[in-house]
């Protein structure tokens, strides 16, 4: 292999793995690249989002009881603010804590994981694409620990 | 058998207890129990992963049945079993081999009893690997074969470690997913040839697996899978690519490629696996 032809291999190996490194962090960031919220359609979006994951609690069985005494109102203006700003909204969730406001409710790891499918349901309808609900899921999975058991 | 007959009891009446004030289990994500591999554990095609089988969370159980066939070019393997889940902490696991080597016009039949404790974690959430150990005992019905090529024993117990995570959307939105089992093992192609020989060295085997999702539904994934060579017959690392669908959270169907090496002498083994999973 001449000299040209070598570096032009080597250029290409490291711009490869350069991309592949981009893949797995989860994407280069860049300026140009949308946030979460603009993803979903900005706050449009996720007002409709939001409203279809109401409905799908108010048709499930097994997570509609948890809401029995809820404000639906309240917790659809603080779900919404909550959610813009863990998808890097221009939001600042200043309501109660997710400790504060899940203690005494006693979610169980399956009911958390019913409302994580009824999620899925909602941005499934609301056309989100899968990609983008897997990264929305990723924000909000940490917070489990915070909310479950409580 | 004595054993897996005190374990088929002890499941139905742990079955018969439960099932008055608890559901069969629904309260994990689709697909995070994996399916099942050819020893009955939940994991890949040929790797037990950390994920007990079925859908049961901390306070469920599930049952399961599957049934399997792998086909290379000189032999079949048909494998059948049950599994249960016992409170996301436990999983016991029955399975019935049958080998069939047409040059030999014969069949070689195990059976495996396993069973599975989750030590640490959830393969989603926790912040570390879900870990779990587990043993597979497996028991020839006969050593004709075995005993022919030169090993020791008839039956033998693996014991192994495995970890296993899913990164939600890790790969470019995707989710990726990956498994590693260390298994302890003196069995030759999964006990079928015996266990143990003269080339017997007693060490660690690994296996990993890894797949990413490319919908809720669909699972590609590639396993890799270490074995020993006890009888000096050049056995050799099995590997699959797979495409695992699952349908709902009853039913998973999952089609490999496999490259299963050498077996018995005979070299170059490739074929086609298929497998169906059933959760009640
Ligand atoms: C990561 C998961 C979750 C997040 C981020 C989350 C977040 C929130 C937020 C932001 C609110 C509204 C707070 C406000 O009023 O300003 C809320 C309320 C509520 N959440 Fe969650 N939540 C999660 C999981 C769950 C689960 C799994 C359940 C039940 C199974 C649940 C049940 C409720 C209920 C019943 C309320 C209403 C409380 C009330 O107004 O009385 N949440 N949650």
């Amino acid at each position: 292999m001449n000299n040209k032809a070598h570096h032009m291999t080597r250029n290409l190996v490291a711009s490869l793995i350069v991309l592949l490194a981009c893949v797995w962090m989860g994407g280069c960031q860049s300026a140009a690249r949308p946030t979460l919220y603009q993803k979903i359609g900005g706050e449009a979006g996720l007002e409709r989002l939001v409203d279809l994951f109401i409905q799908e609690i108010g048709r499930d069985k097994a997570i509609l009881p948890y809401f029995a005494k809820a404000n639906v109102s309240r917790f659809r203006q603080g779900f919404i603010t909550h959610l813009c700003d863990t998808l890097d909204g221009p939001c600042d969730y200043q309501g109660d804590s997710m400790i504060q406001i899940h203690t005494g409710m006693q979610i169980t790891e399956a009911d958390f994981n019913r409302v994580v499918e009824l999620l899925i349901n909602a941005m499934t309808e609301a056309g989100i694409d899968h990609t983008t609900q897997n990264q929305i899921l990723a924000r909000l999975a940490p917070l489990r620990g915070v909310v479950i058991k409580m | 058998m004595k054993q897996a007959e005190s374990w088929l009891l002890l499941l139905t009446s742990c079955v018969l207890c439960v099932s008055t004030h608890s559901i069969a289990g629904s309260g994990k994500l689709l697909a995070t129990p994996g399916v099942s591999q050819v020893e009955g554990s939940a994991g890949g095609g040929i790797v037990p992963w950390a994920q007990l089988a079925g859908y049961a969370s901390e306070v469920q159980w599930s049952l399961g049945g599957f049934c399997s066939r792998a086909s290379v070019d000189d032999y079949r393997l048909d494998v059948c079993g049950i599994q249960a889940n016992l409170f996301d902490r436990v999983e016991l696991s029955y399975a019935e081999q049958t080998f069939a080597v047409p040059a030999l016009n014969t069949d070689i039949e195990q059976s495996v009893s396993g069973v599975k404790v989750r030590l640490y974690g959830d393969i989603v959430y926790s912040t570390w690997p879900q870990l779990s150990l587990g043993l597979q005992h497996k028991s020839l019905k006969d050593d004709a074969v075995a005993a022919l090529l030169g090993a020791e024993d008839d039956s033998g117990t693996d014991i192994y470690l495995a970890a296993s995570k899913l990164h939600l959307g890790m790969l470019g939105g995707y989710n990726a997913f990956w498994n590693i089992t260390a298994r302890h093992t003196k069995a030759n192609q999964l006990g079928l040839l015996g266990f143990g020989g003269q080339h017997g060295s007693e060490r660690i085997y690994l296996e990993a697996s890894t797949a990413i999702f490319l919908s809720q539904h669909l699972a590609l994934g590639y396993e890799y899978r270490e074995k020993p060579d006890n009888l000096g017959l050049g056995e050799q690392q099995w590997q699959d690519v797979f495409v695992a669908w699952f349908i709902n959270k009853q039913v998973n169907i999952t089609a490999a490629w496999l490259d299963l090496g050498s077996i018995a002498g005979q070299p170059g083994q490739t074929g086609w696996y298929v497998s169906v999973t059933g959760y009640f």
